[in-house]
């Protein structure tokens, strides 16, 4: 039996949600600067991040509105890149699904990239963890990120001007991403998974309303899946 | 460029009604209902299907260089996976990616 407490749990989140905030720092000054030169003032640029908090929903919405794009079709374009929200949302649902119904409200509020990134790699090498353990393990993660998301999207809507090119931070979402699923690549099942999503999300780049990362993503579950079958069925699955 | 405020708080408003109820609707409404084998079997792959897949373009094609493929970039990427995979330490795979990444920026 492990000795996690929730408190530990909790502790132990926060130290996991930490190395994000290379991206979430210079993503939310940007997002500030971006809608403060799009014309929205700092009530409004905060608005998106406290409501929304989605990061590339939020500039695609931006871009749409200074396009004059129709209402609906901002909505719509940037739903679809949330849509992967809902495919979290299922994921963590046999972790931390039994959890009371205000946790769950809430880490729905909180459920981004990062977030969810997090916990689902911390509750696959736990599986012995109890419910109260995952949701302070969550709210671990939340609390360097979410805060920062806020904080920093009122510095770049305060100072408005543009970000040093030179330190090549459009490199750091992949760069933790990266770092998050290599660990996670335990089985072959999960190898494959990977590999097929990142054929399928090359090869479908092209198609709109984010589909092809959606494609990509059913494509990789539904290939990982049918692995974990096949080796299930040859008794190589453990 | 004059965004229409009534249009702002309405895309703002909607916009984040909307991303809640996709961040919702599986745990909220299914909540600790059983889910069939099969249904768990794929969520198990969610994770490593949605983040490569998200990020797999920003590699190949880095808005930074205007979509064109750029060595250090895909480089830094690949001793990320390395350094991930066998060390299984997530601090150390970022660590040695972004070093890598920017001194193969400055060496080429």
């Amino acid at each position: 039996m492990r000795s996690d407490t929730p408190r530990s749990a909790y502790w132990r989140g926060v130290r996991d949600g930490a190395p994000f905030l290379l991206v979430v720092t210079p993503f939310a000054m940007l997002f500030g600067v971006v809608a403060t030169e799009a014309g929205l003032n700092v009530v409004e640029a905060m608005g998106f991040s406290i409501v929304v908090i989605a990061g590339a929903a939020q500039f695609a919405a931006l871009q749409l509105l200074v396009d004059n794009a129709p209402t609906v079709v901002v909505l719509a374009s940037s739903l679809a890149i949330n849509l992967r929200m809902a495919m979290y949302s299922a994921s963590l649902t046999p972790h931390i699904g039994a959890a009371p119904l205000w946790q769950r409200i809430l880490a729905a509020y909180f459920m981004v990239d990062q977030t969810y990134a997090c916990s689902i790699a911390t509750y696959e090498t736990h599986p012995d963890w109890t419910i109260p353990q995952k949701i302070a393990y969550f709210f671990g993660t939340v609390t360097p990120i979410c805060p920062m998301w806020y904080a920093m999207t009122l510095v770049g809507a305060l100072i408005g001007s543009a970000m040093p090119a030179g330190l090549a931070l459009d490199f750091a979402v992949p760069i933790t991403f990266i770092a998050l699923i290599a660990p996670m690549l335990r089985t072959a099942a999960h190898k494959v998974a990977a590999l097929v999503s990142v054929a399928l999300a090359l090869v479908l780049a092209g198609l709109p309303y984010n589909l092809g990362l959606m494609l990509a993503a059913l494509g990789g579950m539904m290939s990982g899946a049918q692995v974990e079958l096949w080796m299930e069925r040859r008794g190589t699955w453990t | 460029m004059d965004i229409d405020t009534t249009q702002l708080w309405v895309v703002i408003v909607l916009l984040g009604l909307g991303s809640f109820g996709l961040r919702f609707v599986f745990l909220g409404l299914i909540g600790d209902r059983p889910m069939p084998p099969w249904v768990l079997r794929h969520l198990r792959y969610t994770a490593v299907a949605v983040l490569p897949a998200l990020v797999a373009p920003m590699v190949v094609w880095p808005a930074a260089t205007g979509g064109a493929l750029d060595a250090p970039r895909m480089i830094a990427a690949l001793v990320t996976l390395g350094v991930g995979y066998f060390t299984k330490n997530v601090l150390m795979a970022i660590g040695l990616g972004a070093g890598s990444l920017y001194l193969f920026l400055y060496l080429l």
